[in-house]
């Protein structure tokens, strides 16, 4: 789990060009939408196509999206609950 | 004084028909386009629905008489603004100070799709022919040359409402005295680019759509072009045309909240529709009929539906959303609903919305839900709105033709 | 058609910015491509908004920015974007990444950031400008479409402030593939030297140029934009009637002018055309040339426009720029602007220096 997170963080620093954070920067619990990270609703697309390109992890609808990107470590707990590998 | 500016032609082509009249015989038998995609190629084609026209490049260049190698974007744009010239009725229009003004999103894109096949695999390869009219002011200059029109020519970009934006344009250029006569719209073919980039952004519905519903699901994208022919007070007089109506009014807001989303309380749609009324000095009653943007997204319709509920109040006009039958066109969809609104206060009708069954909670608007005729509609306020916030509102009026 | 230069912001193959000698240094490239030189964006642009832009809406976005804290406006009227091929970084990767993949999960981002009008409206969101939002994009007329349209609203409504330019780039995808075209030259070995010799092919240039324009006149205003037309495939004797009835409706002889920027793009196949209407319209008036500056592309007359402003504000015509000199003192100039031949645009500028 902990090597997730941490893979987790690089991925979003990565994917989303937060450019002015390190991954180390964002706290597992952190919330990453609005008040937290202020991360918003086209992050949460580009989330989406994480999960999918690096975990194959397919997310269909949208709405479950601000449950599942909570934080890095809800995130991390999607993963884990839903590989299939 | 400054001149009014009448519609004196209207030319449109989308998945429910190919002219004015088939479109009108659609809305009358309420025959949806949307359905699976056959000229297009994607992985996408059996599984998301769309509204394509039924013609082929071939067909369209064998009714134009434009060379079938031309992108599809300006085949059809071509299509309609051929109809909406010889609808005008106009029989020369070189001694006039003419423009062709036309709204488009992907311009070339569906050739330029196909040339990156082959560039991909080396950049040294792929046909040149099919990127040289990939700009989106190529297919504006293909159409207007075909057309005739060499005065003046212009291309608008602003996403989804980038065709209303162009009749606005048009309009403000003849009352300025800049132009006597204008053919202006838009045109959009459904593309690889477009269905993958709306489907990246999920809001792609997976059945046909169903705007304004409390259980609509996303958008279905669609393909066509509609324009409208626009002349000054004297060259209405000079020609002895028969206006349709005027544009009475219009304004082109910004919502200035997010890239693609639209507040949730659609400050800027509300603001495009109030300033459109006041620029027309028509109160809001005075609104016959209202041609939503209705894309049917979560977010579109919710926004949409609160700024007409909160400048309408309890007396909300006949309103419906036209892309259950056509898809959201894009660049063209403006210029098509626009062809569609003229049609309205010429035939005295309403267009129905298609699959409508329980209102929107927040809102509670029932739009109209059968084609309807010999009413009256002397007014009718058309909405376009786009990504980046772009938000147009165009009102069209009847006028007396016995007047000079 | 009285329009007033309130500010002006360029990004440009030239030091266009921070530059208080007007091009008393410029930058000579080899090759056949000329690149921005840059300012460091995150003094402009927030950070959190930053991240998603692509170069040309940062170009494109901090040249406005740069024309409202000249002018000294904080929020404009209305901003009005012209590009001629819009965002085509953007549009590149998406098509890149479609083809690639066949179509599969697919980054939602750059198809988002693709639409012309993300420029304009990234303005209006930084800017919280909820009025008029407007984008053209007819290729080499995108920019004279824009200012057409600002002009129009100012008729209406003097006292507003109207953001104004023009922007495109060059991407690694466009250069190639315009490169297997015969439009752009095999080598240049200093693109300063462009005119020197007669060869077939230009140079591929990119910009920014945006303005602050009102339809009052004020204490510091730059330049007075008088005229504009463009003129659309015209043959040998149209473009003739139609740069004499642009003088003519601007009520201004030939002779008034006192120098003419023209936009040779170095093409040898247009160029001795543009040279001969040139000089032939305008035999006593001084002639300048700015296309070995910032190279060719559809807004280049954005860039035109804003050395002609700024020469106008100077009272001075650069070395670099001068093609004729007959020692006039600039007071009318002219942007003559031609492209591959095909498409032509006038825009008449005075002086706005002790008149008012």
């Amino acid at each position: 789990m902990e090597k997730l997170i941490a893979d987790l963080k690089k991925q979003i620093v990565e994917a989303l060009n937060l450019k002015h954070l390190k991954p180390e920067d964002i706290g597992d619990d952190e919330p990453l939408f609005v008040e937290g990270l202020g991360l918003d609703s086209i992050d949460a697309l580009e989330l989406i196509v994480l999960l999918q390109q690096q975990y194959n992890i397919k997310i269909s609808n949208p709405q479950e999206g601000p449950k599942i990107f909570k934080s890095v470590k809800t995130i991390a707990a999607y993963i884990t609950a839903h590989q299939t590998a | 004084m400054k001149t009014r500016v009448h519609v004196v032609g209207a030319g449109v082509i989308s998945a429910i028909g190919n002219s004015q009249a088939e479109s009108l015989e659609a809305f009358r038998q309420e025959t949806s386009g949307i359905g699976y995609m056959t000229v297009l190629d994607s992985i996408h084609k059996n599984k998301l629905p769309v509204g394509e026209v039924r013609l082929t490049n071939q067909q369209l260049s064998e009714r134009t008489g434009a060379g079938a190698e031309l992108t599809r974007t300006a085949l059809l744009g071509l299509h309609a603004a051929q109809e909406a010239k010889h609808d005008s009725g106009i029989s020369s229009w070189s001694q006039w100070r003419t423009g062709f003004i036309s709204g488009t999103t992907v311009g070339g894109m569906d050739k330029t799709e196909d040339f990156f096949l082959d560039f991909i695999q080396d950049t040294s390869t792929g046909d040149l022919g099919k990127v040289v009219n990939h700009a989106c002011g190529r297919s504006t200059e293909l159409i207007a040359d075909a057309l005739g029109v060499n005065h003046f020519v212009s291309t608008i970009n602003t996403a989804c409402s980038s065709s209303v934006n162009s009749i606005i344009y048009g309009a403000r250029l003849i009352a300025g005295g800049k132009l006597d006569i204008v053919v202006a719209g838009g045109t959009d073919a459904l593309t690889r680019f477009t269905l993958n980039g709306f489907n990246s952004l999920l809001i792609l519905d997976h059945a046909p759509c169903r705007p304004f519903d409390a259980n609509r699901g996303g958008l279905n994208l669609g393909e066509g072009a509609g324009y409208v022919v626009l002349v000054s007070d004297a060259v209405r007089k000079h020609e002895k045309l028969i206006s349709k109506c005027t544009v009475s009014g219009f304004a082109n807001t910004n919502d200035a909240f997010h890239q693609t989303a639209s507040s949730p309380d659609g400050k800027g749609s509300f603001a495009a529709m109030q300033q459109a009324l006041l620029k027309s000095g028509l109160q809001p009653e005075a609104i016959d009929y209202i041609n939503l943007h209705g894309t049917a997204t979560l977010n579109n319709d919710l926004s949409e539906g609160t700024a007409v509920k909160r400048l309408f109040g309890d007396t909300i006009p006949r309103v419906s959303s036209t892309k259950a039958f056509t898809g959201h066109t894009l660049g063209a969809s403006g210029g098509m609903e626009a062809v569609f609104s003229v049609m309205a206060i010429q035939h005295q009708c309403v267009f129905p919305n298609l699959r409508f069954q329980e209102p929107i909670p927040e809102v509670g608007i029932v739009p109209q839900l059968q084609f309807e005729k010999g009413i009256g509609v002397r007014h009718v306020m058309s909405n376009s709105f786009g990504f980046g916030g772009n938000c147009s509102s165009i009102i069209f009026s009847a006028v007396k033709n016995d007047q000079a | 058609m009285a329009v007033y230069i309130k500010g002006m912001g360029a990004i440009s193959p030239q030091k266009t910015w921070d530059d208080e000698t007007l091009l008393s240094q410029a930058v000579g490239y080899r090759g056949n491509r000329l690149t921005c030189i840059e300012p460091d964006y995150n003094q402009w642009i927030d950070a959190r908004t930053i991240r998603r832009m692509s170069r040309i809406i940062k170009m494109g976005v901090t040249a406005a920015f740069m024309a409202l804290k000249e002018a000294g406006v904080e929020r404009p009227d209305g901003i009005i974007t012209g590009t001629g091929l819009g965002c085509l970084e953007d549009t590149g990767i998406f098509l890149m990444k479609m083809t690639e993949s066949s179509e599969m999960a697919l980054n939602p981002t750059p198809f988002i950031q693709s639409t012309h009008n993300t420029i304009g409206s990234q303005m209006a969101l930084l800017l919280q400008c909820q009025q008029y939002n407007q984008t053209y994009a007819h290729e080499s007329f995108s920019f004279e479409s824009a200012l057409l349209d600002a002009s129009l609203q100012l008729e209406d409504y003097p006292d507003q402030n109207i953001v104004v330019g023009g922007v495109d780039e060059i991407t690694e995808i466009s250069h190639t593939v315009y490169r297997r075209f015969p439009v752009f030259r095999r080598e240049v070995n200093n693109t300063l030297t462009l005119f020197e010799s007669d060869e077939p092919g230009t140079i591929h240039g990119e910009g920014a140029a945006f303005f602050v324009l009102s339809g009052k006149r004020g204490e510091h205003d730059l330049a007075r934009i008088e005229a504009l037309t463009t003129l659309y495939k015209p043959d040998g004797h149209q473009l003739k009637t139609g740069i004499k009835k642009f003088l003519d409706d601007a009520g201004i002889s030939p002779d008034a002018i006192d120098l003419v920027l023209v936009g040779k793009s170095g093409d040898a196949t247009h160029d001795q055309e543009t040279e001969n209407t040139t000089t032939s319209f305008f035999p006593s008036s001084s002639i300048g040339l700015f296309k070995h500056l910032c190279g060719e592309y559809p807004t280049a007359s954005a860039f035109g426009l804003w050395l002609a402003a700024r020469m106008l504000q100077a009272h001075h015509t650069p070395d670099v720029v001068v093609y004729r000199d007959t020692g006039r003192a600039l007071n009318n100039v002219l942007l003559y602007n031609p492209y591959f031949g095909t498409h032509h645009s006038l825009i008449l500028l005075k002086s706005c220096r002790d008149t008012l």
